[in-house]
């Protein structure tokens, strides 16, 4: 169980991992996510959105960024090692459909939990334009595999490194007004998330965004990734990951997020001490 | 003033000295003193994370069962959820045969370490002791979890538990949702009487509410291990990171993967808010993630566990229930310079054990009766650093037979926090509701069950804890467990 069939190493700070899980490869939807513990007492759970699954291979993929102590130690891992304790699939699933024409949003790592919902949303008849950002061209994923699923890419970087100088927002802007979109989907930072909601929310396109809260359990016990959604409080792991984003309190999310940033500070300044990885440019 | 281990086992040797070896008559019984629980020194406790209440010495255990009157009418008896020969054990505790008496309690409770621990005896066992009764004083009853709690951890220390026998293979598959209490005990059921057992839990360690809720200084988690790892001894399998209702749902797990019946004991999930303005600010916790930081993830401590906890200096605890007391006294030991229960109506009315209220109050734990919370406030970083509190007055009594808080108008003000703890109770989980289709449930979520059978609307799959309970006890859980464990027998046997 949990064993690592393919390491990756995507960009500077950017993994991906094929892992072997079974059964969460077969209840899996897009838009799910899983906790993973790396074993002993003191490791903490992280939630990680499923980027991919093979049903034959019994597998499920991770792309996930070494930001934190955890997250990094998560990348030193290689193939044939174990990953101690994967919960999954959690959240509810994207929902999935023929809405028409569809833009599909990706900024950084959010890319990967996109191309799952991509993929869904082309084989639901849709017609599918993808924009997907980082800051610089070294942080830009799946770039090829978009390609292939989407009918239009557009790629962005924030330093104008690699493809159009730009902010995700400026193309969806266009793509908005050259013609009605019926459906906004977008993952990625929660600043970049709010800019996108902010700008479909004048053309009255529905969006959906993808929340990253705080988490412990992900199955509903803590309430610690309580979000304001319509002025009220819902649970990310059960009700979400998932919602309008024309209806969640962006700033309150910003706020909770960084409830322990100055604990994480610390750790994540430790944590780069003694492991061979580099440090983004950020 | 602070009386230590050492002060109170010499106490109960002189006691010892005086009534041990001859027949003594219940006028006699009644007048030994009442045995108090040894407990760490409070100014050292609150620096440390281990077991508060230290358990009696063996002299003191024989002083506490020489109380016992031995009524032929057993009122205790009647008192205990899951029916325990409280007489018998008592009176093999005083002849000093405590694998005997663990054996006794064994009979009827699977979990004794911990019963004795966290049970509320004051409203059970101990409530219609005749010793309590004589003397006019609930608290002065023959301490029956005291005495239950040294010969389970006596037969435990000493290697003289009965692993219970399993019977023939019946070739029937059983599968538990939870390895919470509810869980472990229809588990051990289910397995003696033969059945292959799979308890699935989502958490990657296992013991429910037993690891992620109550602290270690209240139940040593070595203690809810070893009871598990009983349960691991018996052949039961139990599958970690594993969620029904997501990884698999109930239906999956009949239709597919060839169960003939489920227990669910999937506990009570869902923390409750208040729903005031400010619940979302940074700094307002519910004390089931508070405490499962500190619990299940071991954040207390902060040098080795990477799961972070907020740094607090004044923390208001909202309820008066047993876990508002966990986060308050796991909050003082993380280092809060002042931590107060801030609850609606007054001390009497306080769910929460006397025991538990007394240790809290040892600790420093302050306390703000008939205040009620309207909105929390923060600073120009959305950080809590205020809360906006009404005086309550006590008026008619509510369905729950405890008087209404009533608000005085006119009567609310600021008062300075940085941290909210928001232990007011759960609802039930929704997960398993929403993926069964046909499976009743009550207005708040509970599942709904037949009284007898404790069997839900979907034949063979059963339910007990607090999926039905709502908020309830260890040992109701346990005796739910047992309860529905033993009609599931019945029904694989007529499969």
């Amino acid at each position: 169980m949990n064993v690592i069939l393919a390491k990756e190493q995507l960009s500077a700070e950017v993994f991906r991992m094929e892992i072997k899980a079974p059964e969460i490869a077969e209840a899996r939807r897009p838009g799910q996510f899983i906790i993973l513990q790396m074993g002993g007492e003191y490791d903490e759970r992280i939630p990680l959105t499923i980027a991919d699954a093979s049903l034959e291979r019994g597998s499920i993929t991770l792309i996930f960024q070494a930001v934190g102590e955890s997250t990094h130690r998560l990348a030193l891992l290689e193939v044939g090692d174990k990953i101690a304790n994967l919960l999954g699939p959690l959240g509810t699933p994207t929902e999935i459909k023929h809405f028409g024409k569809v833009v599909c949003v990706g900024g950084g790592i959010g890319v990967a939990p996109l191309y799952p919902i991509v993929e869904g949303m082309k084989a639901a008849g849709n017609e599918v334009k993808v924009i997907i950002g980082a800051r610089t061209k070294e942080l830009l994923i799946l770039e090829e595999e978009m390609k292939n699923q989407a009918d239009e890419l557009i790629v962005v970087t924030d330093d104008g490194s690699y493809g159009r100088k730009a902010l995700v927002t400026e193309p969806l802007k266009e793509l908005c007004q050259a013609e009605k979109i019926d459906c906004v989907v977008a993952i990625g930072p929660p600043v970049m998330m709010k800019f996108v909601s902010l700008t479909t929310e004048e053309f009255a396109v529905p969006t959906i965004v993808s929340l990253n809260s705080i988490m412990i359990d992900g199955t509903g016990m803590c309430g610690g990734c309580r979000v304001v959604v319509g002025g009220k409080t819902k649970f990310a792991c059960v009700h979400g990951p998932e919602f309008d984003g024309h209806q969640v309190d962006w700033d309150n999310l910003l706020l909770r997020l960084g409830t322990y940033r100055d604990v994480e500070d610390e750790a994540h300044h430790r944590c780069h001490i003694g492991l061979d990885i580099k440090e983004g440019e950020a | 003033m602070h009386v230590t281990i050492e002060e109170l086992d010499a106490k109960a040797k002189e006691l010892l000295v005086e009534y041990e070896g001859r027949a003594l008559k219940p006028r006699e019984r009644i007048q030994i003193p009442l045995q108090d629980m040894p407990s760490q020194d409070p100014q050292e406790r609150i620096t440390n994370m281990e077991e508060v209440a230290l358990g009696y010495t063996e002299a003191q255990v024989k002083a506490e069962a020489l109380r016992c009157l031995q009524c032929k009418n057993e009122p205790c008896i009647a008192g205990c959820p899951v029916a325990i020969d409280i007489p018998a054990f008592i009176a093999e505790a005083a002849e000093g045969n405590f694998a005997k008496a663990a054996q006794i309690i064994k009979e009827s409770s699977l979990l004794p370490s911990i019963c004795g621990r966290v049970c509320p005896q004051e409203n059970q066992c101990q409530l219609p002791c005749t010793v309590g009764k004589s003397l006019k004083d609930v608290d002065k009853s023959v301490s029956i979890g005291r005495i239950e709690r040294f010969v389970s951890d006596w037969a435990r220390e000493h290697k003289a538990e009965v692993v219970p026998a399993v019977g023939e293979p019946t070739g029937r598959r059983v599968a538990v949702v939870g390895s919470g209490p509810a869980g472990i005990s229809a588990a051990a059921d289910l397995r003696r009487a033969g059945h292959d057992v799979v308890m699935f839990e989502a958490l990657h360690k296992a013991g429910g509410v037993l690891v992620y809720g109550i602290p270690e200084f209240r139940l040593p988690k070595t203690i809810v291990e070893h009871e598990l790892k009983a349960l691991t001894d018996m052949g039961v399998e139990i599958r970690r990171n594993y969620l029904v209702g997501k990884t698999r749902t109930i239906k999956d797990l009949l239709e597919k993967d060839g169960f003939d019946a489920i227990f669910v004991g999937s506990g009570a999930g869902l923390p409750r808010f208040l729903n005031i303005p400010g619940e979302n600010y940074v700094g307002v916790f519910s004390a089931n993630e508070y405490l499962t930081r500190s619990n299940l993830m071991k954040a207390y401590d902060r040098d080795l566990s990477r799961t972070p906890i907020y740094n607090s200096h004044n923390v208001a605890v909202f309820g008066g229930g047993n876990v508002a007391m966990d986060a308050a006294r796991t909050a003082k030991r993380l280092g809060a310079e002042k931590v107060t229960v801030v609850y609606r109506r007054t001390e009497v009315e306080m769910p929460a054990r006397k025991e538990e209220i007394a240790h809290a109050k040892e600790e420093g734990i302050d306390f703000l009766f008939l205040h009620a919370p309207l909105k929390i406030v923060a600073n120009e970083k959305g950080k809590v650093n205020g809360v906006e509190l009404i005086v309550c007055e006590l008026g008619e009594p509510d369905s729950s037979g405890r008087r209404r808080p009533v608000e005085i108008a006119g009567s609310e003000r600021i008062h300075d926090f940085d941290t909210v703890i928001v232990a007011i109770g759960n609802d039930s989980n929704p997960l398993i509701e929403a993926t069964t289709d046909g499976l009743e449930v009550n207005r708040w979520g509970n599942f709904i069950v037949d009284e007898e059978t404790l069997e839900t609307s979907i034949k063979g799959v059963y339910a007990g804890g607090d999926i039905v309970l709502g908020a309830a006890t260890v040992i109701l859980a346990m005796g739910q467990g047992r309860q529905a464990a033993k009609a599931m027998n019945e029904y694989l046997a007529s499969l």
